[in-house]
């Protein structure tokens, strides 16, 4: 796929026709080469524009593994996963990557950010290999800089380093990341786990209203039942996908 | 961005890019040294005698006569004579010639017996003439002139008495005939800094109580008889000749090595010279390459440095990657890197480098005889710094390569 293709597609799902599902996978399966057997099925799974979902399981679920199809890491073995209207299988490794970039926003447990970049350079980092999102974004140094305040982040922490942050920072910064030029996924893999209660529920507030604003989509991966009131829809790891496991 | 989050990166590992730089620094200055010792002690051993146009001594090798001839090592197996030198001194390409008489010493110093002209007609370092830094040139029968690096050793001024020994390293010293030093010569980083110099009369007159090598027992001849007697030399150890044009220089060089009364040998010094650094610079590369090794040790410590780092790092490169950042972006990153380590070191060293020189010049040039220039850097070793960086991006490919697999393999999820 050229790149212009792949522009023409990302525009179309900011633009002209919205598509309502962001995220779809249907009879997707994938399996680890090589080693002790890991097969993971999923029949099918869809997340709607605006829509805030978490996804519970246990560790070894799998979760890590369906995280890694959606933002296009790995390739299923068959089966198609959508997102925004484009079917990420179909595109080359090159090309998924830069789809991620302009389309997916990701927090991950902890350790978010570059240690030794400043606040400002993580938050700007996903715009780098995404000039789509770039555009979006406008002056970007000022779009980061209002997410930080929205984020509840003092100002001088712009161009702090991004190891002399507490923790809570940290995710909030990752968060900004996450989106900066608002993509229409957010992917956060555990954000609050580092996180004592307190700043759970606060930190979880903050998300909630960046993704209200903007009409994103979130999709929460968390072995933590507590947080589900909080979210729209609760979907359980095994409700919808398939783990075989075979020791070769 | 990249590249200065790359800088910032190379900045928060500090102490062992730091230690990497300083590796790849030292090795870089001491090539570079060893690179500037080699052409200095080259330039310095081509320039030991430039303007003469040929050397001409009893037949022997070609090396052989230059190296007793020119740097005053190894001895003449035989003499020219004094006919055979007349007659050459005669032959109509011959601009001028000077006679060289060695064989005495004075301490550890070789003592040469020639004439006036050598002053005039003996050049180095293309072209230079010898100059004088205290006193005058030989007068009187039993003046000396001596080399500088006599004059600083001995700690002789101009009108020290000097006495010269016969044969080498010998204990028999011609007491009797006691020189003076008429002048000291300039440094001139050439073997002449190592000699005395006699008038060849004054060669004879040493020798005028000696026979066959020993001495005559009895009264020695007074000074003033010596004085008197003729003291034209029977031989004489070596000629320089200069030509009255270069086209006669062959022509010439065939007339004395065809010299039918005995067996000559002419030389021409430029290409003896080469001859004698094809056997003296094989050390030379020897040195070269063992520092070029050194060089490539650095470069390996760099590689496993970056190596080392790549466990710690997964996590960086994890982020890069979920920001969507290619496995050739985390490829080109650390090749980077290694680029810039590379550069910061080869340019370190070069810097080192400089210093070392600014230090090292007198000290070489005053124990070696070796002149090393300081100068902008030459477009060897400009290359030589491309070449380091060059092969510091090859180097790195190693360890960029594994990232690149394991970015692959890791994706954005680091287990942990």
């Amino acid at each position: 796929m050229t790149l212009n293709a792949l522009h023409q597609r990302s525009n179309c799902g900011t633009c002209s026709e919205v598509e309502a599902t962001v995220l779809e996978l249907s009879e997707v399966s994938f399996h680890w080469p090589g080693r002790a057997r890991f097969t993971l099925s999923l029949r099918e799974f869809a997340l709607k524009r605006g829509e805030t979902v978490l996804l519970l399981g246990e560790s070894g679920s799998g979760k890590s593994t369906l995280l890694s199809l959606i933002c296009g890491t790995i390739l299923p073995n068959m089966g198609k996963i959508r997102i925004s209207g484009t079917d990420v299988t179909r595109l080359s490794g090159g090309a998924r990557d830069r789809f991620r970039a302009e389309n997916i926003g990701v927090i991950f447990q902890q350790f978010n950010l570059l240690p030794f970049g400043t606040v400002a350079d993580n938050i700007l980092l996903p715009l780098q290999f995404a000039p789509g999102r770039r555009k979006r974004a406008g002056n970007a140094k000022a779009a980061a800089a209002a997410l930080c305040s929205e984020l509840g982040l003092p100002k001088d922490v712009f161009t702090a380093k991004a190891h002399t942050l507490s923790v809570g920072q940290q995710q909030r910064v990752a968060v900004a990341r996450a989106l900066i030029g608002h993509p229409h996924l957010i992917i956060a893999d555990e954000p609050t786990s580092a996180l004592d209660a307190n700043s759970q529920a606060a930190f979880l507030d903050l998300l909630f209203q960046q993704t209200s604003a903007h009409e994103t989509t979130l999709l929460m991966v968390s072995h933590d039942p507590r947080l589900a009131e909080r979210f729209d829809r609760v979907v359980r790891m095994e409700e919808i996908a398939q783990i075989e496991r075979a020791v070769a | 961005m990249i590249l200065r989050l790359a800088v910032a990166s190379l900045v928060a590992r500090a102490l062992t890019v730091g230690m990497t730089v300083l590796a790849i620094a030292l090795s870089v200055a001491l090539y570079l040294g060893v690179e500037k010792v080699r052409t200095g002690a080259k330039v310095s051993f081509a320039d030991t005698i430039s303007g003469t146009d040929l050397i001409v001594g009893a037949r022997s090798g070609s090396v052989q006569l230059l190296l007793y001839s020119v740097f005053r090592i190894g001895n003449a197996t035989n003499n020219v004579t004094w006919e055979s030198y007349q007659d050459i001194a005669g032959h109509p390409g011959v601009e001028w010639i000077v006679p060289i008489s060695l064989g005495d010493s004075h301490r550890q110093f070789r003592v040469m017996g020639t004439t006036k002209d050598f002053f005039q007609h003996y050049k180095y370092r293309q072209g230079r003439s010898l100059e004088m830094a205290d006193g005058v040139i030989m007068d009187d029968l039993f003046d000396a002139v001596i080399g500088a690096d006599v004059a600083n050793s001995l700690g002789y001024t101009a009108d020290s008495p000097i006495v010269v020994a016969h044969g080498l390293a010998s204990f028999v010293e011609h007491k009797d005939q006691p020189f003076r030093v008429s002048g000291i010569l300039a440094k001139t980083g050439t073997p002449v800094d190592r000699t005395v110099i006699v008038s060849l009369e004054a060669m004879e007159a040493i020798h005028v109580d000696w026979k066959s090598g020993a001495y005559t027992s009895g009264q020695s001849t007074p000074a003033d008889v010596i004085r008197k007697m003729d003291l034209t030399p029977t031989a004489v150890t070596a000629a320089l000749v200069g030509v009255e044009s270069p086209l006669r220089t062959f022509a010439l060089q065939r007339y004395v090595n065809e010299y039918p009364k005995e067996p000559l040998l002419a030389i021409l010094p430029g290409v003896a010279l080469q001859e004698l650094w094809g056997i003296v610079g094989i050390a030379e590369t020897a040195l070269l390459a063992v520092s070029a090794m050194v060089v490539v040790t650095a470069l390996i410590g760099m590689m496993a440095t970056i190596f080392s780092s790549l466990n710690e790092r997964r996590r960086e490169m994890a982020i890069f990657r979920a920001m969507g950042a290619r496995p050739l972006t985390i490829l080109s990153l650390l090749v980077i890197e290694a680029a810039m380590i590379a550069t910061a070191g080869a340019i370190f060293g070069l810097a080192l480098l400089y210093v070392g020189l600014v230090v090292a010049q007198p000290i070489f040039d005053g124990a070696f005889g070796i002149w090393l220039s300081i100068d902008a850097p030459t477009l060897r070793e400009a290359s030589v710094i491309l070449a380091v960086v060059g092969a510091g991006v090859i180097v790195s490919l190693v360890p960029a390569i594994r990232a690149y697999r394991l970015s692959v393999a890791d994706g954005m999820m680091v287990k942990t």
